[in-house]
Parts: C-alpha cells; structure tokens; sequence
C-alpha cells in the first residue's frame, strides 16, 4: 500500500479526533493528559543529568581552595583571604565563608556583588527566609552579622542551599592552608574525574529502566483510553465502506492525535515541574529550575519515540479485534492464554544477566547492553505474565458474596482489562523492591564504618589554637544540653625545626582526659608518655628519649610551623594504645600540660569531645552556638557510627524523587480507566440499584475487582523483585540478603495506591447509582 | 359514517344554508366522496322532522337551496351523544373517527376524550381478541391476530392523531 | 382518593427534572394480581411514573401508598428493601449483568436478599423452568437471544415472588413474537402468583395483555376506566 494511503488514513483518524464532538474531544484530553504526564516525566528524567552538571559546574566555579593543599599565593592587591566557617543546623548543612579582601582587586566569589564588610554578610534567600522565621532562632545567635544582601544564583547549587558570605577581619596570621586560606583567584578548578564504579553505574542504569518502564506501559494505556465508544465508531466507518485495514490506520491516526497533542501537554507540564521543581527539596538536593534543560536529543528522541509508540500500541492492540460493520467482536471467548512464551521473557532476561554474576568489583565492566536488556526482559516479562496469572487465578475462584460474585465473574470475562490495568503498578514495585534490596544490600560496601564511638561522645569541637581549651572546655561544660565533655589538645613534635625526618603526633590534656585515650600506669601534672606498639609508629621511640630536644609544630614546604622547642624531660613512661571516642587509637607522645613550654600553647590545637544530653532539644545547635561564639572558625561536627559515600545517596534520591512521581502518573491512569469503565456501566449499575441492590455491595464489587489483580500483581511483583534483587546482588558479589521491610514497604504503597484509587472512584460510582440513569433519554 | 350526525355537527358553528353545508362537507371531509344535493336534501329533511334542526329563514326564491337551516338543543345533544359514543372498533373507521375529531375541533368540544375514549374501546376489543388468542387453537389465533393487527394501525392513527390535534385544529378553524 | 383496597396508589405526583417537566399531577392505582398498562406517548412521562411509584426516584409531590404505607415516610434503606423483597423489574434490555451467567443473574434478587447462592439457583431454576429458558443456565446474557435474554429477566424479577412487578418496555426490543411470547409468560406467571403488573408500553398489543390502561399525557394521568 502507498505512502499516501497511510498518510490520508492517519489523516482522517486526525480530523475524526478533533471533530466528533464533545464525546471524541474528552477521549483526546484524557489521552493527550495521560501521554502529557509520561512525556512530562521522561523530559524531566532526560534533564536530571544535565542539572546535576550544572550543580557540579557551580559548585567548581565558587570553589575557593580551602583544604586543597595548593601553595598559598603571597599577600597582593589581588589576594583575598577565605575562612570555612561551615556549620550544620538541625541536620541541614550551612555553607559559611568569612572573606576578607587584602586589595581592591580582589576576586569576588560568583554571586556576589560587593564584599560584605565585617560584622556583614550576604546569604542566599533560603537562609535568609530561614533566619527571619521562628525556626531560625538559634541560628541567628551563630550568625551575629547584619544581612546586607543575597547571593545571587550564580553562586549558588540549589534553591533550598543555605549560604553565606561574611566579611573577615583579622584573618591574615590564621592563614594556614586549610580552614582559613589565601586565594586570588575563584577561577574553577578542573572537576576531579572520577571513574564510575561499575556496581553503581550499574545501579543507575537500572534505576532509569525501573522507572522509565512503568511510564512507558502508562502511556501504552493512554493511548487506549475510551477505547469501546471508539471502537462503536470505527464500526460506523466499516459500515460506510472502509475496509479493515484502513479502519485501523484511521484508529492509528487517532492515537496519533492524542499522542501529539499529549506532547504539547507534556512539554506544558514539564515547564510547570521545572517551575514546581525549583521550589521543593528533596534529600538535600534543590535546584534551579535553569538547571533542567533537557538533552536535546534525548527530548527529540522522545518527542519521535511517543508519537510512534502510540500508532504502535493502537495497531497492536487492534490485532485481537475483528471490527465488522455492525460491531466489534472480540473474538468471544479468547484463546486460553498460553505460557510458555510468557515464561520465555522473564527466563530470557535472567540469561542475559547469569553470565554477569559474580563480577561485581573485582573485574570491572558490566556489560551495559544486557544489563540493560535482562532488566527490562524481567520487567516485561511481568506484563506478559501478569494476564495469564490473572485468568489461571480468577478461573478458580470459588464462590462468596454477591459483591464478590459479580468482581470475580467481571474478571473472569476480561482478566485482560484487568491485568492490563495492574501492569504499571507491578512492574514499578517489582523494580522498587529489586533496587532496594540491592541497594540494601550494597550499602553495607559503600556505608564506610567511622569507628566512631557515639556511646562516649556525641560531638566534638574543633578549636583554632588561640583559643584557650580550658576555658572553651568549661564554656562548652555550661552550655545547656552537654552532659560531659572531655578536652585534648593536638599537635605534632619532630626532630628538626624545618622538614623534620621523623614525626610523631602530640596529645596533650590533663591525667582524667589522657586516661580516655590511652591506658597509663599512673599520672600527675608534669608527666610524659609514648604510646607503645602503634602500628607503622617508627618515629616515636626515636624521639620519645629523656633530654631529646624536640620541636613543636615543625615546618614544612608548604607551611610554615610555631617551632616551638622542647626538651623531653626526664622519667618518661609508657602507656598502652587506647581509642578516643572519634575511634582514633592515639599514637605518639602523650603530655599533661605542666610537661610543655608555656610557649607551645598557640603551637597545638585544642578539641573537646562533648557527650549530649539527647533529651534536650537542639542540643547540638546549642554547642554549636558556644563553639561559634568561642570563635567563628571553631569547628562543630556531630558524630556518626557510619557514613555513606555521597554518590550513592545521590542514587539513591534519584529513585525515591522516581518512584513517587511515577506511582502518582500510575494512579492517575488507574482513576482514569475506573471512571472509564464505570461510566460505560451506568445503565446496568441503575438498573441493579432499581431492584434494590445496596450501594454498599456495588461498592465492595468494585474494590474487589480492583484489589484482585492488584494483589496477584503484588505477589508477581514480590517474586520478580526479589528474583531480579538476588540477580543483581549476585551480580555486585554483595551477599543476599531479602530486605522484607522494604518488600513490605513497596507493596504497601503499591497496595495504597489502589485504595486511594477505589476510595477516589466511589462519589462517582454513587453518582452513576443514581436511578436517572434509568432514563433512556 | 354518519352524514345526519356531521351536518348537525357543522351547523352547530352557525345557522347556514344548504348549498352552503354542502360545500363546508365537501372541504372538510369530502375528499374522495363529495355529497349529492340530493343527499343534503333528504338528509336535512329528515332532520327536520326529528327535530334536531329548524328552517332558521328562507331567501327571496324557490327551492330547498334557499332555505338557512338551524341547530335545535335536541340536535346539540344528538351530536354530543354521538361523538362521546366510540365506535365499534372494526377496521376502515378512519373516516368516521376523523369527522369526530374535526367537529369536535370546530364545535371547540375536547377531541382529545373522543381519541381516548376509542382508544378504551379499541383496548377493551383487543383484550378480548388477546384472550381468545391465548386460549385458542392456531387457526384461532391467526384470525385474531389479523383483526388486533387492525385495531393497532387504528391504534396508532389515534395516537398520532391526537399527537397531532393542535396543528389539526389550526388546520379546520382556519 | 385512594380507590379501596388498591395495593399501590399514588396521588397528584409531580417530578420536573431541571427544566422539564415529567409529571404534572399524575395519579395511579392498582390492585392485588392486576395488570394494568401505563400508555402514552415518548416522554410522557410515563417512566418516570414507574420509577416513582417503585421508589426508584423520588416525587417533588403527591403521595404514594404501598400497602397502607406511606412511601415518602420512608427511607432510601427501606425503599431499597421493598425492591429487593416485594418488587420486581423488567426493563426493556434485559439490564441483566453480563458478566454473571443466566441461572446466577436471576439467582441475584435473592441473593442480594441474603439468601444462599445453591438455595438462590436453584428456586431461580424453577423459574427459568416456567419462563422455558432453563436450558441456557449455563449461558452467559451475550450468547443468548434478545427474546431468550428478557424471558430470563423476567425470570429474575419473579424469583423474589413480588408483589409488584414493574415492566417497563418489556418487549421494546423484541419482534412481535418473542413479544407476544414474553407477555404470555409474563401475565402468566404474575397472575399464577397474584402479582401486580405495572406495564409500561406504548404498544397496543402489549397493553392487551392489562385488565385497564392509564394514559400518561404531558405528565398528567387518565384513568379510562373511570372516565367511561
């Protein structure tokens, strides 16, 4: 057949599908609002790696070199003095520098119009909304500056970042390299490249087969919205003489309408999101709405890919369907479902992936291609086994209630309605509980253990080494909330004054605090002791000798020490390795105050460790309010029995922020073909109520039909989930373990959805039982 | 059909001459049969001696043309009877049933009782053809269905008739 | 007005559906095992006076009786009760549920009356047998004929053994025979069973099977049997 037999058929399914009233235009809006939603999420999915480049990219541009162990250029006009004065607020991380420009061409960081002078700062709109509310009082007492300004968007990584620039004063004799350093330029260093793990390129990869597949079987339903009342129609164009085939171009057409115009929708839809996106947090991350622009060609690959997908579903779904000229038949009871292809897919997709098990780390690549096609083989495998579980399961029911009677033999005569219907919800859960099994799984791998011991000390302040320890110490013991505290100094003595030879660390704290640290035979003021038996320890027997002249705080290359002198005194003693609660087995020498120079004060810094009294309120805020007040470059950092690498957590949000849009899409489709189907029973349904049907009973048919496939969808979900979660586990040769709270988790939302559904479907359900459906008119 | 009965009714809007029913007949109802003078004539007298009607003048001339005849009570009665009176139901009584209905228009009586009221009677006949049928042999129940046939394409004219009563009444006033 | 000994009797109903008015003051009666056909034309409103009288729609006015009750006094509960248990219905398609088969669709009144599905089929049996389609027990509504169809939704409205039965349009979508077939079924078991029949039709030859017809016209009832 030609081209333009094709093209003059989709043609007039076009204009049948804007021009048949009020009825034709409804079933195109809830198509093109169906296709518009998945369209809107694949936009949105092709722009996230695009948004998370653009956070890198701002991230680098204001990168300040703080910590980085680069030369510290010498004092110029064009020099500008950086302090981290990060701080944490109930759990969400300030980003804080103090700037202090040393001439009039100092680099301004990006955002940032002018300096803030001291006593001033600039803060990014989300700080600022924070420190005007209630919430923010606490914080306000931190952050004693007046507010001059906001940072600009250039200068920040999300819409929800809290920032600030204050202005410094004094800065310049703290400069050290790496909490408080000099720069003259915020030019972006080079993004570190860094490899992707193969586990975690993996577990993206699936991540976006997870998600985007239930979309796809989303918009596969759209399409089909309305479907019997079209199928009327295209029964009146065979009677007017168009043969089969172009009857199904003319439905094709049609779908194509909607699916066009569900584009539109969906580009309308993702500008919104983009706007909506802006405003929300998720997981610690916000962005701009700027940053999501899609790939150009992925959206052009999705605004080729839908389109045809529509005139392909519509084709395909057509295939089981005989339109005559007086009707459609179905061909009237259909084959008994047959599966042993339905088995293939799944069993397929397990092939693909066996040969992969085991690879894990150790030898590096996945092969994306079947990693890729196995996942969405089991996945599709779902859809394909769904109906016939479906038709095998709700053959057999038995009897029960009236209101049960009519859900089973409503299934019974179209279990594929229904299953189809599942399908979304079964896959997005089957994939949901794989990945967060693997994810559960791998953690462990990926969640570094601190050895951190929390039971001794919840928090610990770090403090520049002009503050005075005792006197922070006793601050911080007043501060409400602290229990206890526990105050040691650091530093380092070496055997030279300049690049020393052998180094060992320095301690330094009363008899009480050095007794958490390490086991001593016994102290008093004015003691010294080595640590004894620490591992790759060379340097401390060398040094640790009585009369041995020692320098505190030596210098390097890079930067210059105090070089304090120090002569060990006589009568040192040993003590045995101990841990302190940050689960660092101190090395090195051990001294009580009395031991040291008067002078070796500025060149050790001091800490303390502070234990919580978890029943008040913001008790870290308030340590961090004593240690900012100490001074603003002291260092707060609560602690943690363990911590995940951050690009996992990154993943990690990417599937939570997935998954909540695409149950919400599924959902929606669910709502939409309830309302569907009952609409086209309303007849019947008022009939029943004529002779005295209880609603309650029409209603508890209705769950049920919806809860039955449902519940066999979970239960296909579970397996397949747990299949492809051990396959995957096996895959990064991380033990398998089944995570059930999350299995219970997934199928409980997936379980939710369908009573949200049922409970959204029932005003109309009542409105249809009303008896004027009854009239004929 | 009752010629006696439609000219009474046609008087019944005014005293009129004879050659002058005869032409409101003739339009009204005379569609395929117009009426002999001869018929008026005879027609007239007879209702005369019966009382129903009396000579209300008669014009400068010779011949029962030139009499102008009246309705009496007795003849509003007559007619009053005759139309609340339905039919026998049997076949081909459009005719008769029509000239109720449009002297009971021009007389501004309710045709919508005349209608109803056959319609009862044609029930009533149908319901005992139904019960024959039910209880009779085959034979039985042809007949009787060839007859309920009838009386329902009767059944139907009155319901589309009375359907159809005020476009009627526009037409037969006019 | 309520004629004595009437079962079910309504007075100067009256129902406007937005704009349209369906009922004007109509009024109705029947007795115990009548037939009575309720005629008129198309959107006379004579469904809507069927439906009233079941306690399907509720008039705007008027007063409708059933058995010395009042049906405005009771409650939709109630009223769904009385239809369960002492009314019956027939609409003119079948309204029989397609996905149910034939012996479990007129088991359904029953049911839905508490009773047990195997006692429930088998009385809809007896039924189907009277109505002569217990051969297509088995069959689901799509593989059976019209005629076969509203014999088994007559079946249905019986098998509760109403008091009432509302037939509206029963043979609407049926050729003269199977009409004619239904209707003798129908008035048949109805008058074995001393049920009422309110019939609604606008064809004469179903209205025969009545002992009296009522003329619906613009929403206002005629009772031929009190106008002769």
């Amino acid at each position: 057949m030609s081209l333009r037999q094709w093209s003059r058929d989709l043609g007039m399914g076009f204009r049948f599908a804007f021009t048949g009233g009020r009825e034709s235009w409804g079933r195109v809006l809830l198509t093109a609002v169906g296709v518009g939603l998945g369209v809107a999420l694949l936009l949105l999915t092709t722009a996230i790696p695009n948004a998370l480049q653009v956070r890198s990219d701002r991230e680098y541009a204001r990168a300040d070199s703080t910590y980085s162990g680069q030369a510290i250029p010498p004092r110029a006009d064009n020099t500008l003095l950086v302090a981290d004065v990060d701080t944490e607020f109930r759990g969400q991380g300030v980003r804080g520098r103090q700037l202090e420009p040393e001439g009039s061409k100092a680099p301004l960081p990006p955002g940032v119009g002018k300096f803030p002078a001291p006593g001033e700062m600039v803060v990014s709109p989300a700080l600022q909304e924070l420190l005007n509310s209630q919430d923010g009082k606490l914080l306000r007492e931190r952050l004693p500056y007046r507010v001059t300004g906001t940072i600009g968007e250039t200068g920040l990584i999300g819409s929800a970042e809290l920032a600030f620039y204050a202005g410094g004063d004094g800065l310049g004799p703290k400069v050290n390299g790496s909490a408080v350093t000099r720069i003259d330029t915020f030019q972006p260093r080079k993004a570190p490249s860094e490899r992707m793990d193969p586990v975690l390129l993996l577990l993206v990869l699936v991540v976006f087969v997870v998600l985007l597949m239930p979309v796809g079987v989303f918009i596969a339903a759209a399409v089909r919205f309305g479907g019997e009342r079209r199928d009327r129609r295209l029964a009146a164009l065979r009677l007017v003489g168009s043969d089969s085939r172009m009857t199904r171009r003319i439905a094709a057409g049609e779908a194509l309408a909607g699916a066009l115009l569900g584009l539109i929708f969906g580009i309308g839809f993702f500008l919104i999101g983009r706007q909506i996106a802006g405003s929300i947090e998720l997981f610690d991350v916000s962005v701009f709405p700027s940053y999501l622009n899609p790939t150009p060609t992925l959206a052009l690959l999705v605004a080729i890919a839908v389109p045809a997908a529509a005139v392909g579903v519509t084709l395909l779904a057509l295939r089981g369907v005989v339109i005559e000229p007086l009707g459609v038949v179905r061909t009237a009871r259909p084959a008994r479902r047959r599966l042993w292809w339905r088995l293939l897919l799944p069993l397929g997709g397990l092939a693909l992936l066996y040969p992969m098990i085991g690879q894990g780390r150790t030898n590096g690549d996945f092969n994306q291609f079947m990693v890729v096609g196995g996942v969405i083989l089991l996945l599709v495998g779902i859809t394909a086994l769904l109906p016939w579980i479906v038709e095998a399961v709700v053959g057999r029911l038995g009897s029960g209630g009236v209101a049960w009677q009519l859900a089973v033999r409503r299934l019974q005569l179209s279990s594929g309605t229904a299953a189809r219907m599942v399908n979304g919800i079964a896959v997005a859960v089957a994939g949901a509980i794989a990945l967060q099994m693997v994810f559960s799984g791998v953690s462990n791998d990926y969640t570094e253990d601190t050895g951190q011991d929390v039971s001794r000390a919840q928090m610990t302040v770090r403090l520049p080494s002009k503050v005075p320890l005792a006197e922070a110490d006793r601050q911080l013991k007043q501060t409400k909330g602290v229990r206890h505290t526990l105050a040691l100094s650091d530093g380092a003595v070496a055997d030279r004054r300049k690049e020393p030879v052998n180094a060992a660390n320095l301690t330094v704290g009363d008899c009480a605090a050095l007794r958490q640290v390490a086991k001593l035979p016994s102290c008093r003021d004015g003691d010294v002791f080595t640590v004894q038996n620490a591992e790759y320890d060379t340097a401390t027997p060398k040094l640790g000798k009585p009369g041995r002249k020692l320098y505190i705080d030596p210098s390097y290359s890079t930067s210059r020490g105090k070089e304090v002198v120090w002569t060990m005194p006589q009568g040192i003693k040993q003590a045995a390795q101990g841990k302190d609660p940050t689960g660092w087995a101190r090395e090195g020498i051990l001294a009580t105050p009395g031991a040291l120079p008067a002078k070796a004060a500025p060149a050790i810094s001091g800490g303390v460790y502070v234990g919580l009294d978890e029943s008040v309120p913001d008790a870290r805020e308030y340590v961090r309010n004593t240690a900012a007040r100490l001074d603003p470059l002291a260092d707060s950092t609560a602690m943690a029995a363990t911590s995940e690498a951050r690009r996992f957590e990154s993943i990690r949000t990417g599937l939570f922020v997935g998954a909540a849009c695409v149950l919400l899409l599924i959902g929606a489709s669910l709502l939409v073909s309830q309302l569907e189907q009952l609409r086209e029973r309303k007849r019947l349904l008022s009939a029943l109520v004529a002779f005295g049907t209880r609603r309650r009973t029409l209603s508890l048919s209705v769950l049920w039909q919806t809860a039955i496939p449902i519940t066999l969808g979970l239960v296909l979900a579970s397996a397949v989930g747990l299949t492809l979660g051990a396959v995957l586990l096996r895959m990064a040769s991380t033990p398998v373990r089944v995570d059930w709270s999350s299995v219970l988790a997934m199928t409980g939302i997936g379980a939710g959805v369908v009573l949200v559904v049922t409970l959204f479907s029932l005003p109309p359900l009542l409105r249809l039982m009303r008896p004027e459906g009854l009239r004929t008119e | 059909m009752s010629i006696g009965h439609t000219l009474l009714g046609l008087l019944e809007s005014g005293p009129r001459h004879g050659y002058d029913l005869k032409r409101a007949f003739d339009e009204k109802f005379g569609h395929d049969r117009p009426l002999h003078y001869g018929q008026v004539y005879s027609t007239m007298s007879r209702l005369l001696k019966n009382g129903l009607v009396e000579v209300d003048g008669v014009e400068a001339g010779d011949g029962p043309e030139r009499k102008r005849y009246a309705i009496t009570e007795a003849g509003v009665t007559d007619v009053q009877r005759w139309l609340a009176t339905p039919e026998k139901p049997e076949p081909y009584l459009q005719s008769t049933l029509y000239t109720k209905v449009v002297l009971a228009l021009l007389t501004h009586r309710n045709a919508v009782e005349i209608l109803d009221a056959q319609r009862s009677e044609h029930l009533r006949m149908m319901r005992i053809l139904t019960d024959r049928k039910r209880k009779g042999d085959l034979a039985d129940q042809l007949i009787c269905d060839h007859a309920l046939f009838h009386l329902e394409a009767d059944l139907r004219w009155l319901e589309l008739t009375a359907a159809r009563l005020d476009k009627l009444a526009e037409a037969v006033i006019r | 007005m309520t004629p004595e000994g009437s079962l079910l009797a309504a007075v100067d109903l009256r129902k406007t559906y937005g704009p349209t008015t369906a009922l004007d003051g109509a009024e109705f009666s029947i007795h115990p095992g009548e037939v009575v056909a309720v005629m008129g034309p198309s959107g006379s409103g004579k469904s809507t006076l069927l439906h009233c009288l079941a306690g399907i729609v509720t008039p705007d006015s008027g007063s409708i009786t059933y058995d010395g009750q009042e049906m405005a006094t009771m409650n939709d509960a109630r009223r769904s009760a009385l239809r369960r248990s002492e009314f019956g219905f027939v609409f003119q398609f079948g309204q029989l549920v397609p996905e149910l088969s034939c012996v479990e669709n007129v088991a359904l009144p029953l049911r839905l009356n508490g009773t047990g599905r195997k006692s429930a089929e088998r009385t809809a049996l007896q039924w189907m047998e009277r109505l002569e389609v217990d051969d297509l027990k088995g069959k689901r509504p799509g593989e059976v004929s019209g005629g076969q169809g509203q014999r088994v939704a007559v079946a249905r409205s019986l098998v509760t053994s109403p008091r009432v039965l509302f037939a509206d349009e029963p043979t609407g979508a049926l050729d003269s025979l199977n009409g004619e077939r239904v209707m003798d079924l129908l008035t048949d078991a109805a008058r074995s069973a001393n049920a009422a029949v309110v019939l609604v039709t606008h064809e004469a030859r179903v209205a025969a099977y009545s002992d009296r017809e009522i003329v619906v016209r613009d929403g206002k009832s005629r009772d031929m049997e009190r106008v002769v």
